[in-house]
């Protein structure tokens, strides 16, 4: 089948889907958008976290008949339309967040959407917003920093804004 | 494989009718997970998720009507004060993501023993109704007729489930769920209980610990009497420890668990006990409170 859908703001197309194709799969293969990663499959990990619709799920768990004439925002989207990268992602570059940087798409998507609704989240709230993204490297610590500081970074754009 | 998009309900009924085996989608949290790993190849899906209407809730009187499709970040968000037992179980379903896709219909179409929503709906009480309807017409079948074995229900080929229809909580209610961590946790058991003032009944749900979520028939039966006789409802005095200790053991026996990789059966039988002895007391407590600030 064919499914239509908006990814990153611009319009997509991908030809002979499988019905039981996942979204991850039609974003990763056949539309180049390999920025989600593809690890359990079975939503336990969220590398492959993405925005449907502004709301962030897993990827792997939608099927791709379900985003027609819908709208989809991966990693890719959170950069700047300059090309730079977002606030979200300079965050986890200088705080080190990132090791072998599989689970960092997932967790860059979960944290834009979290600061979207609490800017200035608690450590307990930050937990509790990343408890669906496993990362095997780095023992979440760097990953806390980085979420800390781009709280930071956020609140000192909205108040010189 | 057929993949098909109703736009209405009817719609989506008409398809259901035609493809009796279609295998209905809203979230997907459980049905992609089978299809990921090719469990089970259906001859067709059938996608829920343009009808609009299943994603909405509503309440009338006394009781909220939830759309089948309602996530579990919205019945935390919008919920926990008329379904504060189900709002909690909703908190402990998977994570974040998983949450704002996975829903109370797919729990029940589902009909996991350990899907998260079951203790707290037969906890909500007897008058829990999930809406099952087909192009035949639509029917309430109440929560205790609904689960009929292990990942089966009520329903017929051709039925969707719409919503379920709660009595909005007139006491205080709670979940306990028993996993390895807070997030991602399929139950090694669960157990959901409700204080209901206005009929003077409680509720009790057990997860995980039988072919079926099912109910601890004997210890509601149990606590109803105690409380009714010392006039407990009227002074909120304390239950005791004998109560709160014999309400626990009924609990644990109404359940008939098996070892798995999860957990062994006598484990789940000790927990059970100690979930329902805690939840009793921590809705007791909050019970006696309200009786005493209202005196």
């Amino acid at each position: 089948m064919r499914v239509t859908f908006t990814a990153n703001g611009k319009p997509v197309e991908a030809d002979d889907v499988w019905e039981g194709e996942s979204l991850l799969y039609v974003l990763r293969e056949r539309v180049g958008l390999p920025g989600s990663k593809n690890a359990c499959e079975q939503g336990e990990c969220g590398s492959c976290t993405v925005y449907l619709d502004g709301v962030p799920v897993c990827s792997c768990l939608v099927a791709a008949g379900q985003v027609q004439d819908r709208e989809v925002r991966t990693v890719e989207g959170l950069a700047e339309e300059s090309g730079d990268l977002g606030l979200v992602q300079q965050a986890f570059v200088d705080a080190g967040a990132v090791q072998c940087g599989f689970c960092t798409p997932g967790l860059l998507v979960q944290t834009d959407a979290l600061l979207a609704t609490d800017p200035q989240p608690s450590d307990t709230d930050i937990r509790e917003a990343l408890s669906g993204n496993l990362c095997r490297c780095t023992g979440y610590e760097k990953i806390m920093d980085a979420v800390r500081l781009a709280s930071a970074r956020t609140c000192a754009k909205a108040v010189s804004e | 494989m057929e993949f098909l998009r109703p736009a209405t309900w009817d719609e989506a009924l008409a398809a259901k009718a035609e493809y009796p085996t279609a295998l209905p989608i809203s979230g997907g949290t459980d049905v992609m997970v089978e299809m990921n790993f090719d469990v089970h190849r259906p001859s067709a899906i059938l996608d829920l998720n343009r009808i609009g209407d299943l994603a909405t809730w509503s309440i009338d009187g006394d009781t909220v009507r939830l759309g089948a499709a309602v996530p579990y970040s919205r019945i935390i968000d919008e919920l926990s004060g008329p379904l504060p037992g189900l709002a909690l179980a909703a908190h402990t379903v998977g994570s974040p993501q998983i949450r704002n896709r996975g829903s109370v219909g797919g729990n029940l179409g589902a009909a996991s023993p350990a899907g998260d929503s079951h203790p707290a709906l037969l906890a909500a009480g007897r008058d829990v109704f999930v809406e099952a309807a087909s192009v035949r017409g639509t029917r309430l079948i109440p929560i205790d007729d609904f689960y009929t074995g292990v990942k089966r229900n009520s329903l017929e080929a051709d039925e969707l489930i719409r919503a379920v229809h709660i009595p909005v909580a007139d006491g205080p209610q709670q979940f306990s769920k028993i996993g390895t961590r807070n997030a991602m946790v399929i139950a090694v058991c669960a157990f959901g209980f409700a204080l209901h003032p206005k009929s003077r009944t409680v509720g009790t749900g057990i997860g995980s610990a039988a072919p079926t979520p099912r109910r601890a028939v004997e210890a509601e039966e149990y606590l109803r009497g105690v409380l009714a006789e010392r006039g407990l409802w009227e002074s909120g005095d304390l239950l005791g420890t004998e109560v709160i200790q014999r309400f626990g053991e009924l609990v644990r026996d109404a359940a008939s668990p098996i070892d798995d990789v999860r957990g062994t059966a006598d484990y789940r039988k000790h927990a059970l006990a100690v979930m329902a002895r805690r939840t009793l007391t921590w809705t007791w407590n909050d019970y006696s409170k309200q009786i005493r600030s209202a005196a």
